[in-house]
């Protein structure tokens, strides 16, 4: 009910860094400023810490009814702390290497992660607005950090002004459910919409500017336009930013309203989420066939990836929303780890984000390559990886509320999706490259991400018993 | 003593917004908007809303009109581009549009009723109810808030600050 700090504390913890970040700045020289990243690492690794800490703690509402302190914000944190860490690490290289000397980088992550515990945690309208507010804005001068590229700049303000466009929907929403029920408060809200005999139609019609909103941000189907462009452009650390973390936090707090807010309009939400999940899945990999740019293909993929987030979504029950948290988290294993390897082979300025140039690299980087192809095997749902199981508990919660349709369909989407990613394999392994491999530069810090990256893949791919058991807490609401 | 500053100070209002529109130049319309701004003040402090008040004159007599005062220094409103056929334009969309304002005015008007200022209305405006709210159910969304606008400030320094 009060005041409660330990329940912020990791958030309290990313802002102080991310404010003894900004501080330090000026005075460091400017060639080792990406080397501030450890400050923003070590800023992550005590947020980490402190939600270890309060894992087992009191339960309940913090800081008068604004936030929720509870697993499945702690779930959600942790996931958002893991996928920052291993990009603020690997920005690191990347930004040296592309001569981005300005860690200014650094502190805006930081903020940004601030912004996405806040969202998976909020309990009233206000807070997930400022949530998303704060990763959105700091997500928008991310994705422009390559300042001399136009492809950045033009990512920066296409992302820039949709995003503030969905955001109006959002908000828009929020006013109306807030004049249908007099509050913003999700358990006050979910409580008068019960107490409602029948449903005014600006309740309806303000759920459904949400809906859009979150959809933007998540990038779903046909709120999706602006992903390819806006990925392809932003420096990569960032494309796997917005594609993993970024979207995480979208979905969790969209989650966190249809399970808490509107359970009772679920016949409602339910039909919306069903068009928007079988358009997702089936555009997302029809679109992503036709891709030679692995950015832009990784873009799609992830389309079609929040189509199978949106099957557990559509599902309405326990066993949906713990199978959407498991995905959220073995897709961040798996997509970070694939971005991570895309970075390293693009090289210097970006130079080799074609698909072609992955040619013959199998062979004269065994390692990365291997690495490479788990992540595309997991991603592309083969058994014995993260995206099997992943895709398993989904459709299975669906298939348990009895809707085979929406199951086959993802099935056959996911099927089609199989051809573009053993493509990248296929050049990989099979195809000549056209002239001399240049050296890839793999700095040790890249090499621990991956490693964790390929055990977490395998590991949840082998056994997803403990990480489902603390999905299965988490959405005990 | 109350009606009369009343009838003073939106008579004030009214005037110097009609100035507003009719005055040529623009530096003396941004003028004529301060006086409007100020007595609209005034009216908010008569209804027990002190909080508002100072912030009508601080932010928008104060900040909104100096960046007013930017724009009309930076664009010369003097010039061809804003003198006739695109005015004429706007002003046939703006009649029509300021007759549907006034008709909804005068239909919601007299739907809050007279005790439309009553005390409870008025409390919310007060410093201290605000202050109340703002530093115990509003707490973390006035705090978080400050993180907002930092990552604006920082996000802006970064876009300005071009590298080498």
């Amino acid at each position: 009910m009060d005041i409660n700090y330990t329940a912020l504390l990791p958030e309290i913890i990313l802002s102080v860094a991310g404010i003894v970040l900004m501080l330090l700045i000026p005075f460091v020289p400017k060639e080792s400023q990406p080397k501030l990243g450890y400050v923003g690492l070590v800023g992550i690794l005590l947020a980490f810490c402190a939600l270890v800490l309060q894992w087992e703690g009191e339960r309940g509402l913090a800081f008068f009814d604004m936030v929720f302190q509870d697993n499945f914000a702690n779930f959600s944190k942790l996931l958002f702390l893991l996928s920052v860490g291993a990009i603020t690490a690997t920005s690191m290289h990347y930004l040296e290497q592309d001569r981005l000397l300005k860690a200014e980088y650094f502190c805006l992550l930081l903020f940004s992660t601030v912004g996405m515990c806040l969202m998976a945690a909020s309990a009233d309208l206000i807070m997930t607005f400022l949530g998303i507010e704060i990763l959105s804005i700091s997500t928008y001068v991310l994705a422009g950090y390559r300042s001399s590229e136009m492809k950045s700049t033009e990512s920066a303000l296409k992302y820039f002004i949709l995003g503030a466009f969905s955001t109006a929907f959002l908000l828009y929403g929020v006013a109306f459910v807030y004049g249908a029920t007099g509050t913003t408060k999700y358990l006050q809200i979910s409580r008068a919409i019960s107490d409602m005999d029948s449903y005014p139609v600006f309740l309806l019609l303000g759920v459904g500017f949400m809906i859009v909103g979150f959809g933007f941000k998540a990038a779903f189907v046909p709120f999706h336009v602006w992903t390819p462009d806006v990925y392809e452009g932003a420096p990569i650390p960032i494309t796997a930013h917005l594609a993993v973390a970024s979207k995480a936090a979208a979905v969790v707090a969209f989650l966190r309203i249809l399970f808490q807010v509107v359970p009772d309009l679920s016949l409602q939400w339910q039909q919306l989420l069903w068009i928007s999940a079988v358009l997702t899945m089936l555009i997302g990999n029809i679109a992503a066939l036709t891709q030679s740019n692995i950015k832009r293909m990784l873009a799609y993929s992830s389309i079609a990836h929040a189509g199978y987030l949106l099957v557990g979504l559509t599902a309405n029950s326990t066993m949906g929303a713990q199978g959407v948290l498991f995905y959220l988290m073995a897709y961040a294993f798996m997509n970070l780890g694939a971005f991570t390897v895309v970075q390293l082979v693009a090289r210097r300025g970006e130079a080799n984000v074609e698909i072609k140039d992955y040619a013959g690299l199998g062979f004269k980087y065994p390692l990365l390559s291997l690495a490479l192809s788990v992540f595309i095997v997991s991603l592309a749902g083969i058994p014995l990886t993260a995206g099997f199981t992943g895709k398993l508990f989904l459709f299975s919660a669906a298939i348990q509320q009895g809707m085979y349709w929406l199951v086959v369909i993802a099935v056959v989407a996911s099927a089609i999706g199989i051809y573009y990613y053993i493509r990248v394999l296929v050049f990989m392994y099979m195809r000549e490259p056209e002239g001399e491999i240049e050296s890839v530069g793999i700095p040790g810090v890249a090499r621990i991400v991956i490693l964790i990256m390929v055990l977490g893949t395998l590991y949840l791919g082998i056994l997803p018993g403990s990480v489902l058991k603390m999905a299965s807490e988490a959405v005990n609401f | 003593m109350e009606e009369l500053v009343f009838y003073l100070c939106a008579a004030v209002a009214i005037v110097a917004a009609l100035t507003v529109i009719v005055q040529r130049s623009a530096v003396y319309s941004a003028l004529a908007l301060i006086a409007c701004f100020c007595s609209v003040a005034i009216l908010f402090f008569q209804l027990g809303a002190e909080f508002i008040a100072a912030i009508q004159v601080i932010v928008y007599a104060g900040a909104i009109m100096v960046l007013f005062l930017f724009v009309v220094m930076l664009i010369d409103p003097e010039s061809d581009a804003f003198a006739s056929n695109r005015l004429k334009k706007l002003t046939i969309t703006a009649v029509p549009l300021a007759a549907i304002l006034g008709l909804l005015l005068l239909w919601a008007v007299p739907a809050v009723g007279p005790n439309g200022s009553d005390s409870s209305h008025a409390a919310t405006g007060g410093i201290e109810p605000l202050a109340r709210s703002l530093f115990s159910d509003y707490l973390l969304p006035f705090e978080v808030t400050s993180i907002l606008i930092l990552v604006a400030v920082l996000g802006a320094m970064v876009l300005a600050k071009r590298t080498d």
